[in-house]
């Protein structure tokens, strides 16, 4: 216990003359999780790419137990014991789960056959000490995201990892997800396995590291044992002021008038008989496990996906909605929890994205684009909402998760939505990018928008909402106010199989629709 | 016990729908090209359906490698030219020994592959420019090797009988299918050992399937390219030889277009061209259809020009299909 397994000292790496590490240190000990901190772009993901064999460092010496070492590609990490959990799952979805974890290094007989059967058992065998019941032979592609990530884990443990770094791996997991691969961790630990963990979730890092290292801007700041230094403390480090974790602001009540009705929603076995009601001004909040069929929801209201039955109706008018250029005909807008694929085209430039929904709005008579127009609104645009970018004319890509995420709310904005649906809004959004993003969902509520919050962290949903609904196996269990809303309270709805609604909140569901 | 059956059904019909759906069109084609003409149904004819899939069939078990990959190869028509062409220049002019000259031809296909997979793999360029760019290679070389001229096989009779003879019909008589038919049998099934028994194959699936994570696994991503390529490169140059012995020439101008039927046989067999899906028996029912349909619809006297656009149709709802049956799943 306790032996140094890793010490990193003076690293460097630039990429094409972007800085992006400049003398870090990093030291990691057997039998401890070892959370590594940060805000987007402050280097953590690129220090562990370094340790693991992804990238190569400039300047500086990495010591294994003791020992200076080179670690040039991804197969000498592995070799030397250290494995890493990309922030990306990076498996083979037509591959099987045992094909996944022994690529690269299937017995063969005479060099090149292959025998499944081997790899099945020892994957089975891998299977049984972690308790976890999976098939072998399974395709990775039918398998969900916690799932997946054990797969991954399994890999690593397949290679007698004594390291084993896990970037952001909870960032796709529901709370029940989370304590299993938790339970998981702890296991690992108690058997030596030095662990680094790097997420954004400041609670889940109290609950789960030993000791935190925080890193700035590409440098090293400090490393500091958990049990000692508060929340606050920490945060402090890495944005390098005192920020205060702002204590939820009582949101305004919104009005009692209804922007939008869901009536009886049926999809197959995905949705069943969902109803709810929007009103103005109001951030109604999704909570519900993975696989709830949250999204579901917000996919039928936005018409991007089929479904068997049910009415919308829009400030008391039934309204049909197919596809998503009806939603957006009618005022909705929808936000994808994946930014980078749904939401944005990373390779056009901030001015381009932000009037991308609504071009229609800059066509002249003819049919020629006013590109001095569409750039005024979004030069417009993009000063209300405080998008950091040095230039409109700046790649989307280039942006930080947090101003990409304004670029979305930009677009839909321009396109003149009342309705806006954010399918996990902060997904690996920084801190400090967070607070700024809540206090724009609350201005917009104040400017009479009305916003469904999809959610998978609870402290948002519970800070955000004004009421939450709460989803288990494709029903609203229960629709809670803020007041009564809990951890508590909503964990017990969200797993409430069975669909049983228990709760006198249900006279919520269906307020009269007209009152508009 | 039972979860290892109940896999196994689940896997078998996964899999096993495009395969249906493929040769279920197959038995289609048959039954309506027979009511149609009692000729189509002769003994003769069908050999000549197995002979013109021959060439075809082969071309097309290469491209499948490449297209599971995630990548595509437009050179395989003029590669095989250029390796028929090849062929004459070893037998022929040079007067190599027959199996000599085979493995040249072969080996031909071979080095024009291996530089595909160079270009691609190591000069990251991207696999439709590469290969473009070694269609017009090859189509030229072919030309200039052969000085515009065909290259017969007029003092090597055995080259051709290699090919158009039939060992069957001296084991059985009567059923007088010629060796290039078996030969294509023989390929597939090496084929289908190298895709699901060998580490070659099991690559092939995981770089179609996410390279980034194969790469990151360790495996040798670029290396294991280069070989895919170049195995399609030896089959294009194996059908090279092929059509050189059937014609008992070769032909420098023949060959151009050919990698579109290839294409087509793999696609319409159920490979799909986002890499990561494929099967070799898919592939080769490919291949029988493209050739069923042109051969049903020529004796049906359809022109010529009206064959392509019914071929094109059939390629565009064999993906429209594939579509289907996705979304269902």
């Amino acid at each position: 216990m306790n032996e140094t397994l890793v010490l990193m000292e003076g690293i460097d790496k630039s990429f094409t003359g972007v800085r992006a590490l400049h003398q870090c240190k990093f030291e990691l000990r057997s039998g401890e999780v070892h959370a590594l901190l940060g805000e987007n772009g402050a280097g953590k993901s690129t220090l562990m790419k370094v340790l693991s064999g992804v990238y190569s460092k400039d300047a500086g010496k990495i010591f294994y137990k003791g020992r200076e070492v080179e670690i040039n590609n991804p197969r000498a990490a592995q070799q030397l014991g250290i494995s890493i959990i990309h922030q990306e799952l990076n498996l083979m979805n037509h591959l099987t789960i045992a094909q996944n974890i022994y690529i690269g290094r299937e017995p063969r007989t005479a060099k090149i056959l292959l025998n499944d059967d081997v790899i099945n058992s020892r994957t089975a065998k891998l299977f049984e000490s972690m308790h976890l019941n999976l098939d072998p032979r399974t395709k990775v592609s039918d398998l969900t995201v916690a799932k997946q990530q054990m797969v991954e884990i399994a890999k690593s443990l397949s290679f007698n990892a004594e390291v084993l770094i896990m970037d952001e791996p909870t960032a796709a997991l529901t709370e029940a997800e989370i304590e299993e691969l938790f339970n998981i961790i702890r296991q690992l630990r108690a058997k030596g396995v030095g662990i680094v963990h790097i997420s954004h979730r400041l609670q889940e890092i109290k609950q789960i590291s030993d000791r935190v290292t925080v890193m700035r801007d590409g440098q090293y700041i400090d490393t500091v044992i958990t049990a000692d230094t508060t929340i606050e403390k920490i945060i402090s480090m890495m944005v390098g002021r005192t920020i205060y974790e702002t204590s939820p602001e009582i949101p305004e009540q919104p009005s009692d008038e209804v922007v939008l009705e869901v009536k009886h929603l049926n999809h197959k076995n995905i949705l069943k008989d969902i109803n709810f009601s929007l009103k103005k001004g109001e951030i109604l909040g999704f909570a519900g496990l993975m696989g709830a069929g949250r999204t579901e929801v917000a996919r039928a209201i936005f018409g991007a996906d089929p479904y068997e039955s049910g009415e919308f109706h829009i400030k008391g008018k039934k309204v049909n909605i197919r596809s998503p250029r009806e939603a957006v005909a009618h005022g909705i807008g929808y936000l994808s929890e994946d930014r980078k694929r749904c939401g944005l085209t990373l390779g056009m430039d901030v001015k381009d994205n932000i009037v991308l929904a609504s071009l229609r709005k800059f066509l002249s008579m003819i049919g020629w684009v006013n590109f001095s127009k569409a750039s005024a609104t979004a030069a417009d645009i993009s000063r209300s909402l405080n998008i950091k970018t040095p230039s409109l004319e700046q790649k989307v890509k280039f942006l930080s998760g947090g101003n990409q995420q304004k670029v979305v709310i930009g677009k839909w904005l321009v396109a003149d939505t009342d309705i806006l649906i954010f399918d996990e809004p902060t997904r690996g959004i920084d801190v400090g990018a967070k607070s700024e993003i809540y206090k724009l969902l609350n201005e917009l509520t104040r400017q009479g928008k009305s916003i469904i919050m999809i959610s998978s962290e609870l402290p948002e949903i519970l800070r955000m909402s004004h009421r939450v609904v709460v989803m288990c196996e494709g029903r609203i269990t229960g629709i809670l106010n803020a007041r009564e809303a809990t951890q508590e309270s909503i964990m017990k709805l969200a797993t409430q199989r069975g669909g049983i609604i228990a709760t006198d909140e249900i006279s919520h569901l269906t307020p009269l629709a007209g009152k508009a | 016990m039972k979860t290892d059956s109940v896999l196994k059904t689940s896997l078998f019909r996964k899999d096993a729908m495009q395969r249906l759906l493929a040769f279920g069109a197959l038995i289609f084609l048959f039954i309506g090209f027979s009511i149609a003409s009692p000729y189509f149904r002769t003994f003769d004819n069908m050999v000549g359906i197995l002979l013109a899939t021959a060439v075809n069939g082969v071309l097309a078990l290469g491209v499948t490698f490449v297209i599971i990959s995630g990548g595509i190869d437009l050179s395989v028509g003029t590669v095989l030219t250029v390796s028929a062409v090849m062929t004459g220049v070893f037998i022929t002019n040079n007067h190599f020994p027959v199996w000599l000259g085979i493995i040249g031809g072969i080996l031909t296909g071979g080095l024009a592959g291996i530089t595909n997979g160079f270009l691609i793999a190591k000069m990251k360029i991207p696999p439709f420019i590469a290969t473009l760019g070694m269609l017009y290679a090859t189509k030229g070389l072919a030309l200039v090797i052969s000085e515009l001229k065909p290259i017969y096989f007029n003092d090597t009779p055995i080259f051709r009988s290699m090919a158009m003879d039939s060992i069957l019909g001296k084991i059985i008589p009567g059923f007088e299918i010629p060796n290039a038919v078996l030969l294509l049998f023989f390929a597939a099934i090496i084929a289908n050992l190298i895709l699901s028994r060998t580490i070659l194959g099991r690559y092939t699936f995981a770089i179609g399937s996410n390279e980034e994570a194969t790469r990151l696994s360790g495996v040798n991503v670029d290396a294991w390219k280069i070989a895919v390529y170049t195995l399609c490169g030896l089959f294009s140059g194996l059908a090279g030889v092929l059509i050189a012995a059937r014609l008992n020439s070769a032909q420098p101008a023949l060959g151009s277009g050919y990698e579109l039927d290839a294409i087509a046989a793999t696609v319409i067999g159920g490979t799909s061209l986002s890499g990561g899906e494929g099967t070799i028996l898919g592939t080769v029912i490919g291949a029988f259809i493209i050739s069923t349909l042109t051969n049903g619809l020529r004796i049906m006297s359809v022109p010529q020009e009206w064959q392509m656009v019914i071929t094109g149709g059939i390629v565009i709802l064999a993906v429209y299909a594939d579509i289907l049956r996705r979304r269902n799943k």
